[in-house]
């Protein structure tokens, strides 16, 4: 009995699902002759493309060697990602200064290795420098404090 | 001679005190982030393009592209010192240029790579000076059935030069290519794929995607694991080689550049393969292979020269054709698209200032990097000490505002954690970021190619056979496709690629 290579297995199981949510939605769409292709001609033909490879993949995860996944990075995951969807949450309404000092904040806590003192100081610091360079400094547009604070 | 007049053009843009003191920011900039881990060229141009919005279209580029060779030699001096390359072409040079560093020759390697970089940076840029032009004028001939099978094959040429299994490499491009196609259609205006969010109408953000696969899922690997480098502590010993050392190195020079020039051309990251071509060919042609692995000053010379080379020769698909060879060039466009400036054949005729200055800065920022780097060394090692920990919440911030920055779509930010979050899952299945990237790219414009091509043919799909230029490139395409699939070149890759691992 052939050992299964699961990180082969799931990216080709993944690959085929993407090909299939593709391949539908295209088919919503106009397909249109190949003299004049339609909105869902071409996507269409990638999607069949992705899910043969996909396909593929998975026929070729059967025969090779099992490889050992590293750690997964959760706590990572749970910090990092939301970093940025919070200053696109808040920008607008918190302003410049307050949200990218947040949004540090959020990231900085990714690492176990650092302590909450130092989280601040360095958000602090990181805002600082930032509202220099890129509000005053290169002067992008950013409300520096936006509507949702009192004053 | 056209040729010299072009260059005076060139070198008198880019040698404006304003164009110096752009290109000195990129460069010291690249080198900075070459030298931090975690954070690589394609990260860095990606955040800073919003930032040259207000630049000249010349300057932005220059400082663009001062970044990505910088990085390329910070990249080294990690490799060298702490045996951990920034960049992924700097591998081989960890090999050998770490075992030097051990022996108390880091300071020895650290000019090998300095100096053999610098001269296949001048090889390679008049290389790009000579063959470009040359290029434009075919370059303009090309209809679309031309650019189609041109993009295909660079496409399968990317996929060649990839990590890992090619059958994931080519699902990686096409799911690039379907990523691609996400926004308004232009010949009917029907949106696609975009789940009925305005935001999305004008496509995904080509810097959100970019910054999310590239920079936020690299800081989640790193967080896998959650621990500290060890810095070499020892002395870097002398700086100068001994005559003995120059004399080893001249040919693994030469060699390395030809190599690198060669290859750097090719579409989809010719920097990284020619570094390890020219290790193995060295390795073969030395009298001392066992040397190899243990400090052979051939081993960091020919693979160095090389990787530059190949980074030089990249921008020539890039200025004549305005097709990306590999991410950094895919950047390029985006910021020359940015800018207001068409990337294609038409660029050298209707700007020669940008196109010579771009040419001419190069140089410029080769030989700023060998007067900066040698004496700024005990700088960048202690750079090398600030911890991971306080770094990339850092790098998270100016992700953020570099994002927002590009069009102020609050969206963008959404998508960015999304292929963030993609991109780690991707890397952690062993799926290759690069091609996707190309892929994305390229979609719109394949799809236009090909459509526009059908119509000109009136429908009939032998239209890319039986036109001359159309059907070698398909051909040529064809060849790539069968030689990286033959079992004996799929073995010897797997080979050449665990051994950089």
């Amino acid at each position: 009995m052939a050992t299964i290579n699961k990180t082969d297995a799931v990216a080709g199981i993944l690959f085929v699902l993407v090909g299939v949510i593709f391949g539908v939605l295209a088919l919503g769409m106009e397909l249109g002759t190949s003299l004049r292709m339609g909105p869902g001609y071409f996507p269409l033909v990638l999607a069949g493309l992705l899910i043969g490879l996909g396909a593929m993949i998975v026929a070729g995860s059967f025969k090779s060697v099992a490889e050992e996944m590293t750690a997964h990075a959760w706590r990572g995951m749970l910090f990092i990602l939301p970093a940025p969807v919070f200053f696109g949450l808040t920008v607008r309404g918190l302003g410049f200064v307050p949200s990218i000092f947040v949004t540090t904040l959020i990231a900085a806590l990714a690492s176990l290795k650092m302590k909450l003192l130092p989280a601040l100081l360095l958000s602090a610091g990181v805002t600082v420098f930032c509202t220099l360079v890129f509000s005053v400094a290169l002067g992008l547009p950013f409300r520096r404090f936006g509507p949702w604070l009192p004053f | 001679m056209d040729l010299m007049s072009n260059l005076g053009l060139g070198f008198a843009t880019a040698a404006s005190p304003e164009n110096l003191l752009f290109c000195l920011i990129g460069v010291i900039l690249g080198t900075l982030v070459g030298v931090l881990p975690g954070i690589g060229a394609t990260a860095t141009i990606a955040m800073l393009l919003p930032i040259t919005f207000q630049l000249e279209p010349v300057s932005s580029l220059i400082m663009l592209a001062g970044i990505y060779y910088g990085a390329q030699y910070g990249g080294s001096t990690t490799a060298i010192l702490i045996n951990m390359p920034g960049e992924s072409s700097s591998a081989v040079t960890a090999i050998d240029g770490y075992q030097m560093a051990r022996q108390g020759k880091a300071g020895t390697a650290l000019a090998v790579a300095a100096l053999g970089s610098f001269f296949a940076g001048t090889v390679a840029t008049l290389l790009v000076a000579i063959f470009a032009p040359p290029l434009t004028i075919i370059a303009l001939k090309f209809g679309a059935a031309e650019y189609f099978s041109l993009m295909l094959l660079g496409l399968v040429s990317a996929i060649a030069l990839a990590h890992g299994s090619i059958v994931k490499a080519l699902a990686m491009v096409v799911l690039g290519l379907l990523l691609g196609m996400v926004g308004t259609d232009i010949y009917t205006g029907t949106p696609r794929f975009t789940f009925g969010i305005t935001a999305y109408a004008d496509g995904l953000n080509f810097v959100a995607l970019a910054v999310g696969v590239f920079g936020i899922a690299e800081i989640l690997k790193n967080l896998e694991g959650d621990q500290d480098r060890t810095v070499l502590t020892t002395r870097l010993g002398s700086l100068w080689p001994s005559r003995a050392d120059l004399r080893r190195m001249v040919f693994p020079m030469l060699r390395g550049t030809a190599l690198g020039s060669a290859l750097g051309i090719l579409p989809g990251g010719g920097a990284i393969l020619a570094s390890f071509a020219s290790y193995t060919v060295e390795k073969r042609l030395s009298k001392h292979p066992e040397e190899f692995g243990h400090g052979a000053i051939e081993g960091v010379a020919g693979p160095e020269s090389a990787n530059n080379a190949g980074a030089q020769t990249s921008f020539i698909p890039l200025l004549t054709l305005g097709i990306p060879a590999n991410p950094v060039m895919a950047l390029m466009v985006g910021a020359m698209i940015i800018q207001g400036v068409v990337p294609g054949p038409n660029v050298a005729a209707e700007q020669p200032a940008l196109f010579w200055g771009i040419i001419a800065s190069m140089w410029i920022g080769n030989l700023m990097l060998i007067v900066l780097n040698l004496p700024l060394i005990g700088l960048w090692v202690k750079l090398l000490k600030v911890p991971y920990h306080i770094l990339f919440p850092v790098i998270m911030a100016f992700c953020s505002i570099g994002v927002y920055s590009v069009n102020s779509n609050v969206y963008d930010l959404y998508a960015v954690a999304g292929f963030g979050l993609m991109g780690y899952v991707l890397m952690k299945l062993r799926c290759e970021p690069a091609p996707l990237l190309l892929g994305f790219v390229l979609g719109p414009m394949l799809e236009e190619n090909l459509r526009r091509a059908m119509i000109l043919g009136r429908g009939d799909p032998t239209t890319f056979l039986t036109r001359p230029i159309s059907a070698t490139l398909l051909v040529m395409t064809l060849i790539v496709l069968v030689v990286v699939l033959l079992p004996q070149v799929r073995r010897k890759r797997a080979q050449v690629f665990t051994e950089s691992d």
